[in-house]
């Protein structure tokens, strides 16, 4: 025991030494701007030892109590304060293992780039992650914004790596823009949550009296704030421009990654630092999170570029993340404390699981990117039988993503179901009717997600290849398999071991909501409540599966014959079949575009049928950016042409505005 | 415990077993509805056996996930099929599979055979995913409701506990299990591939959906497929009987009563299949684009049940 005593001491200079350890490689690596095997070989793969090193700080984190520590840098008066409790520790955990993999995986994705590019990339990705990592020790405002800013900018550098193509710039631009709208928020958050003190520490703010107007006030901004970095409707249009935008591990760190510090910042304020939490916040959280989910996977089954694709279902999932907050808000006021402990287990969960599935798909995708040098989904096809391993291990990612047991990402789902399902008996008469509607709504963006999951796998690795080329394309180096086979790991353990990871995520549970789940009883049998009310065990379905499966086959070869002969596919008596009659990305969405086509504005060029060489164009595009951002940007256009015609370049006139300006003032001020 | 692991092997089996027999009486009772010689009961069986002893022809660029796709429908189903109580209440496996687990099961058999379904990369093969996955994502979630409303008058999701509650409490009137059954009725026909939403005897491009899936499938494959497509409709209809009219089922530890259970299932069976063949005999196939509606209806009324049960029950 005195040993971890004296750990815990510690603990937290080590997580201090891990962010200057990540700040050290990321600077050396400017050092070696010529040379290019030393980048890969040395930068990347130290990189992913801190990563690796983070992870087991988090796990420490939760088992060891709360620690804090004043840092003497940044102003005079304004030292950093750190701070590592149970929720920074988890999500560190989250950051560490997710950016492991993601980092081993870049050791080889990088390995075409020129070295003095590569160098800048591989400062900023270091400094990225040392940001995150701040973010989530941060204990005080200033040292949180320092830290959400050195995020902000470093991971802009990363989306506009490819600068010199138009659309990549202007995604960079719409990102920081938001970016800096969201900070803003933040800011004001924090300025409400002090309370007048004038000290912007945590401990402070968490001693603070306040109304529950200002209270309010201060959930609404962070809100606001939280949700722009998170991808939350209707401040979500960024997010499937940057993120595709960046380098595949880049967009896997922060679709994976970043988007959870949003996420970490929301449970903070809400069940941190704000001494009270009302009700009705629950419902707007849950009413955001529910479009959110539904809006990002229609979305989704409508897009043609794969890495697009995945950010839109990055906002589905975070949907779904920001409506388990509205559920725990809502059980949590309500006085139902074991409930609110399942659905904020619910959260962490599928917090987690997403790091890793998203983390697979968007590095499976870039292999597809190097190997072909295609983003459009419709350009490829049968990569399973070119790039098996990317492929197979894709394939774990796509079906955890999709909520299929035993994968993890159908353990989070279950979840959270079963919250809705304990529900009946709520204070508040009209939320046992929004729940069943909630339900539904989960239910629905998650079937959904199969499909696109569907559409996403088979376009991109099954059927036939859409281009001659395709023949020629190379399967991922062995760090890129490596990666991916940390990612898609964890995938299948975080499935098969649900109970041991509650057990874990336990504290940070218990630090929130002050409950426990009351049924967790062994290892094998998930009951979050009592076995009597829900069960599952996902290492006997295994078992169960695998078995049926073996003895099928074996029983098939004993009692008949393995005979196989191998043709030509059927070709429905139409021998002019070529591959490019296959579904198409745009085709597999077609039906959800038609069914939901009240969300989004639907261009089409169809082409004349007598053309030798037919092109089809569709396009569908988001119907709130028409609404609500084109005009604020119209309207920022105009005002900024009006303040414009005060401008000619004339040096008479601007000694008139001047002259008038001095007579104004003499005027005024007599 | 060993008592209940036998049930539970001897109840599984049987299933399997006697899954194509429930095909082969729908098949029969829809002949005589619609005037043709009726083929025998025993039908489904001959033609699995046909099927097993012919070689299987599989496309050149077929991947492993084409050949282990029907596989795994094959397990998917079967697990399904032990989970849901037909005949006694004793299911050892139950608790590692609830309700929400056992749509899982149905979506990753159905997600296997749709990425099956595109692996060969004929046209036809990703009409019949895409279609199939349209079918399912309104459905999925339908059939959840249905299942929730369930579980909120039993307060568990475990499906023997379910059984337990509805079959053997007081009687209760519970107006929200009315809806949901309906809205059942629809998923099943929808899920199993069924008029108005699906014809099984097409082969029509422009109607066609699940046959489209698996057009390139032969020989033991294709019986693997068809086996686990009648096993879907035996343990949707088991599922239907276990939750709106569990009457009959054996409680648990009861041995003297599966006798009794056994013919209680068979007789419910043998009349819902006749239902089932009646429907299909008076109904067209709807167009493809009102098959949303069809199941954005089944999905409303599942909801509509859920809502009444807070309401009214709650």
């Amino acid at each position: 025991m005195s040993h971890l005593a004296s750990l815990d001491a510690h603990v937290l200079d080590l997580a201090w030494a891990g962010v200057l350890y990540w700040l050290g490689v990321g600077f050396s690596a400017l050092l070696l701007q010529r040379q290019h095997g030393l980048l890969t070989r040395l930068i990347f793969p130290l990189g992913a030892l801190g990563a690796l090193f983070m992870a087991g700080i988090g796990v420490a984190g939760l088992l060891l109590p709360a620690s804090s520590m004043v840092l003497p840098i940044g102003l005079p008066d304004l030292p950093f304060h750190l701070r590592l409790d149970a929720l920074s520790a988890f999500f560190m955990v989250l950051l560490g293992g997710a950016a492991f993999g993601i980092t081993v995986y870049a050791c080889g994705y990088f390995r075409n780039m020129a070295a003095g590019p590569l160098a800048l990339l591989a400062l900023w990705y270091h400094l990225f992650l040392a940001g995150m990592v701040t973010v989530l020790l941060a204990d005080d405002a200033y040292a949180f914004m320092v830290a959400w800013e050195v995020m902000a900018l470093s991971s802009y550098f990363l989306v506009t790596t490819d600068h010199k193509i138009p659309e990549i710039r202007r995604a960079g631009f719409l990102y920081l823009l938001i970016a800096h709208i969201g900070a803003v928020a933040l800011l004001l958050t924090f300025g409400v949550l002090q309370g007048g003190h004038g000290d912007y520490t945590f401990n402070t703010m968490r001693l603070a009296e306040m109304t529950p107007f200002w209270s309010s006030a201060a959930f609404l901004l962070a809100l606001f704030g939280f949700g722009a970095k998170a991808g939350l409707v209707p401040i979500h249009v960024w997010l499937p421009e940057a993120h595709p935008a960046a380098p595949s591990p880049v967009s896997a760190l922060m679709s994976g990654v970043m988007l959870k510090t949003a996420i970490y910042g929301l449970l903070r304020v809400t069940f941190d630092l704000l001494k009270i939490q009302l009700g009705w916040w629950g419902t707007l959280a849950l009413a955001l999170g529910l479009v959110t989910a539904l809006y990002g996977v229609i979305f989704a089954a409508v897009q043609s570029d794969m890495k697009r694709l995945l950010a839109w279902s990055s906002i589905e999932n975070i949907g779904v993340i920001v409506a388990a907050f509205g559920l725990t808000l809502i059980f949590h006021t309500d006085g139902k404390g074991a409930l609110a402990a399942l659905t904020l287990t619910a959260l962490l969960y599928h917090a987690l699981n997403h790091a890793f599935f998203k983390g697979l798909l968007f590095v499976g995708t870039g292999s597809v990117l190097h190997a072909t040098g295609e983003r459009r989904m419709g350009r490829l096809g049968g990569l399973i039988r070119t790039m098996p391993w990317t492929a197979w291990l894709t394939l774990i990612g796509a079906l955890a993503i999709a909520g299929l047991p035993p994968l993890n990402g159908f353990v989070s789902e279950w979840l959270l179901l079963q919250a809705f399902l304990l529900t009946p008996g709520l204070t508040q008469p009209y939320l046992n009717m929004v729940i069943p509607v909630a339900a539904a709504t989960v239910a629905l963006a998650a079937a959904l997600a199969a499909y696109v999951m569907v559409k996403f796998y088979g376009v991109i690795f099954l059927g036939q290849p859409r281009d001659p080329a395709l023949q020629h394309a190379h399967e991922a180096s062995w760090p890129e398999r490596l990666g991916m086979l940390w990612l898609a790991g964890a995938c299948i353990l975080l499935g098969l071991f649900p109970t041991l990871v509650i057990q874990w995520l336990e504290p940070v549970v218990l630090m929130l909501t002050g409950q426990r789940l009351s049924g967790i009883s062994n290892w094998l049998l998930l009951t979050p409540v009592s076995a009597e009310r829900a069960s599952y065990a996902p290492l006997i379905f295994l078992a169960g599966v695998t078995a049926v499966v073996a003895l099928t086959y074996l029983w098939v070869r004993r009692v008949y014959h393995g005979r196989v002969r191998r043709s030509e596919p059927w070709d429905c008596g139409y021998p002019e079949q070529n591959t490019r009659m296959q579904d198409s990305a745009e085709g597999f969405g077609q039906p959800i575009r038609q069914i939901f086509e009240v969300f989004m504005r639907v261009e089409r060029e169809t082409p004349d049928p007598f053309d030798h060489h037919p092109h089809y164009h569709g396009d569908s595009r988001d119907k709130l950016w028409l609404l609500i951002y084109q005009p604020i940007a119209d309207l920022t256009a105009w005002l900024s042409m009006q303040a414009a015609r005060l401008q000619h370049g004339r040096i008479q006139w601007y000694l008139i505005y001047s002259f008038v300006t001095l007579i104004f003032l003499l005027v005024l001020t007599r | 415990m060993s008592a209940g692991i036998l049930l539970q092997i001897a109840q599984t089996l049987l299933a399997i077993l006697l899954a194509p027999l429930l095909m082969g009486w729908v098949n029969q009772c829809r002949a005589w509805l619609q005037g043709r010689s009726a083929p025998p009961i025993t039908q489904p069986y001959r033609s699995l056996r046909k099927l097993f002893h012919k070689d299987a022809v599989i496309a050149h660029n077929a991947s492993p996930l084409f050949r282990f796709a029907p596989y795994m429908k094959f397990a998917c189903m079967a697990l399904a099929a032990g989970i849901v109580p037909t005949i006694a209440n004793d299911l050892p496996f139950s608790p590692a599979a609830d309700v929400i687990a056992l749509v899982g099961i149905f979506a990753l058999a159905r997600v296997f055979l749709a990425l099956a379904a595109m692996d060969i990369g004929t046209p036809f093969g990703t009409l019949g995913a895409r279609r199939e996955m349209l079918v399912s994502f309104l459905a999925e979630p339908a059939l959840l409701m249905v299942f929730f409303t369930a579980s909120l008058i039993s307060q568990s999701t475990e499906l023997p506990i379910i059984v337990a509650t509805l079959a053997h409490k007081t009687f209760a009137i519970h107006p929200s299990l009315a809806f949901a059954a309906v809205a059942f009725w629809m998923i099943s026909v929808a899920e199993n591939a069924r008029i108005p939403v699906d014809n099984p005897s097409t082969h029509l491009e422009l109607t066609m959906i699940h046959e489209a899936m698996i057009l390139e499938y032969s020989a033991r494959h294709l019986a693997l497929i068809e086996w686990a497509a009648a096993l879907k409709l035996f343990t949707y209809s088991a599922l239907g009987i276990a939750l709106f009219l569990p009457w009959g089922i054996a409680p648990q530890g009861d041995i003297a009563a599966l006798p009794l259970a056994l013919a209680a299932i068979v007789a419910k069976l043998a009349v819902g299949g006749a239902a089932l063949s009646f429907m299909e005999a008076v109904s067209a196939k709807v167009r493809l684009f009102r098959v949303p509606e069809f199941l954005g209806t089944a999905f409303l009324l599942a909801v509509l049940g859920m809502l009444i049960h807070f309401l009214l029950e709650g």
